[in-house]
């Protein structure tokens, strides 16, 4: 598939985004974040500016941007139309969040909007997953590692973004800080594992289609593409027969691995060991998380093969 | 709306006979031609007389080559023909014929008007649509925004994007000309069907067991790929049939053996002798 440079760029900003959400959501839920105004706005304000950069990037991959609004009518049968609403109703409780941070992290309605706030962010990052892995003719998207992988990187992503940028604006406890920085590590452990096991899994899956399945004609022979409809590329071979980065698969694949999970886990146990050094490795380790997740979603559409390739010589 | 129609009274479909279809194209450019020009249309093309031409094409056709014919489906003998899964073939039951060393086979490739198709579900505004009367798959490009998440629902990539309408399009059976009272009643069929110089396409209602289409598909166990994926194709593609012993075959024979003058038909018999003298 063609990783298309807007879904890229979209589904990681808006993952993180709903990331530090869902991390603000349930601290605040669970009173265990400390209290104080700025602290709930900056993270809240965090989150705002990744979701939003991320939205206004998916439109750009749409070829009648302006119609947009229609996404939002087939929540019914489609995930991208329940992914378009779930995105703009999180932001009811991110907004109610802003007007209600009295500064006590026990007053209630706080806490419910930090729950709803949770709820909806992950909610969102599940009707994304479920896009993907909704697609029969692409094997490689239905893997079930896939929605859980979406999760863990929101979460990892928004969870260093989230004690990245908290930080300047929380006096938090030591305590908590050493509990939260831990809980990333072990996100990041499981997140690293379950991709290295998709990576795997890719690698030994035969192809989703020859030419004999995809023409139907293999039960004559063997079937062989001879010729294309045309002298051309088409949409369809530019979309479906995307072949670039398999090439460069291997070690694009270690780039990603390095930023996203190596780098992080090694400033997070920095971070561990000497709490005072944060506020000079939790924001590199964001950045750094950040930009490997970017190379991890383009091969996530790159090496992905769609069956009407087959069709294709 | 998105939701898929309950199973409609009606089947239109095409079937294609990949036996005589002969890979001429006319079936690709009727079809351009028309719907450039037709209610779904147009069908703008990028450079279009230029080096290299970029535009959307409802109808595309492929050509393969298929060698080690007769021995990869044995097990498919037992298969009803009419299963819709594979083609009959030519198998151990015609071993003893001419089983030539290679078939060239034109395919062409167009929506197969799926009776569950995930095309239309996926799409987040209700552009794309299965009719509930006749099941055409259709997308309305007034409501289409261009997300191209059909297209990659689409297993047989029948749909394509138009960078320059921004919206997906794709076949629509011609409905444009199926129900077109004004048009003579032979000229109601898909532009593909009526440019075919060999009748290799065929329009009808495939739901119908009685039609025309469906009495072709039994007769000649017309078939549909990738079934297992579940999309439920309507059209049908008609194997190449069986090599049967044909004239060649004949021609070799009668060199070995001495021509019996007297077995042959009376006018041929005169002949015969005629120039025998």
């Amino acid at each position: 598939m063609r990783p298309a440079l807007s879904i890229v760029v979209f589904t990681v900003l808006a993952g993180a985004g709903y990331g530090v959400w869902t991390w603000l959501g349930v601290l605040l839920a669970l009173r265990a974040y400390p209290p104080g105004r700025n602290a709930t706005l900056l993270p809240l304000a965090l989150g705002f500016a990744l979701v939003s950069a991320g939205l206004v990037v998916s439109l750009l991959h749409l070829g009648q941007p302006q119609r947009a609004w229609r996404a939002l009518t087939q929540w019914r049968t489609s995930w991208l139309s329940r992914e378009g609403l779930a995105a703009l109703l999180t932001y009811l409780p991110a907004l109610a969040l802003a007007g209600l941070v009295r500064g006590d992290a026990s007053f209630l309605p706080a806490r419910l909007v930090g729950a709803l706030l949770a709820l909806g962010a992950l909610a969102t990052v599940t009707c994304t997953a479920r896009i993907y892995t909704s697609l029969p003719p692409i094997p490689a998207w239905r893997d079930r590692r896939v929605l859980p992988l979406f999760h863990l990187h929101a979460l990892l992503s928004g969870g260093l973004w989230f004690a990245g940028g908290a930080q300047f604006a929380v006096r938090s406890t030591a305590g908590v800080a050493l509990a939260f920085a831990w809980l990333l590590a072990v996100v990041l452990l499981l997140a690293a594992n379950l991709k290295r096991a998709y990576w795997r899994a890719l690698d030994a899956a035969p192809a989703p289609a020859d030419a004999g399945r995809a023409s139907g004609l293999a039960a004559l022979g063997t079937v062989r593409a001879f010729e294309g409809p045309a002298t051309e590329a088409s949409y369809v071979t530019r979309e479906m027969a995307f072949a670039l980065a398999r090439r460069h698969a291997a070690r694009l694949r270690r780039i990603a691995a390095v930023l996203a999970y190596s780098l992080p886990f090694l400033l997070l146990c920095v971070a561990a060991f000497d709490m005072t050094l944060r506020p000079w490795v939790l924001p590199p380790a964001a950045i750094a998380c950040t930009l490997g997740l970017l190379v991890e979603r383009w091969l996530f559409f790159a090496e992905a093969k769609h069956v009407a390739a087959a069709y294709f010589p | 709306m998105t939701a898929l129609p309950p199973p409609p009274p009606k089947k239109l479909g095409l079937v294609i006979d990949l036996d005589t279809c002969v890979g001429c194209h006319a079936c690709a450019v009727a079809c351009k031609s028309w719907n450039d020009g037709g209610a779904f249309g147009p069908l703008p093309d990028a450079d279009p007389l230029g080096a290299a031409p970029d535009g959307v094409w409802f109808n595309r056709v492929h050509t393969y080559e298929v060698t080690g014919l007769g021995t990869a489906g044995a097990a498919s003998e037992q298969r009803k023909a009419d299963d819709g899964g594979r083609p009959e073939i030519p198998t151990a039951a015609t071993a003893h014929s001419r089983v030539p060393p290679a078939l060239t086979i034109h395919f062409p490739r167009s929506c197969l008007h799926c009776e569950t198709p995930a095309c239309v579900p996926v799409c987040p505004t209700g552009a794309s649509y299965k009719r509930a009367e006749d099941g055409i798959v259709l997308v309305d490009a007034d409501k289409c925004i261009g997300c191209q998440l059909c297209a990659w629902a689409c297993p047989y990539g029948a749909r394509e994007f138009s960078a320059a309408r921004g919206v997906m399009q794709k076949c629509t059976l011609c409905v444009d000309r199926i129900y077109d009272d004004s048009l003579a009643p032979q000229d109601r069929q898909p532009a593909c069907v009526a440019a075919c110089p060999t009748r290799a396409r065929h329009f009808g209602d495939l739901g119908d067991p009685h039609s025309e289409v469906s009495k072709l598909v039994a007769e000649r166990g017309g078939f549909a790929p990738l079934q297992e994926l579940g999309y439920a194709p309507v059209n049908r593609y008609l194997p190449p049939r069986p090599h049967r012993d044909d004239g060649a075959h004949a021609a070799a024979e009668t060199a070995e053996a001495p021509l019996d003058g007297e077995a042959l038909p009376p006018l041929l018999r005169w002949l015969d002798r005629l120039l025998s003298r």
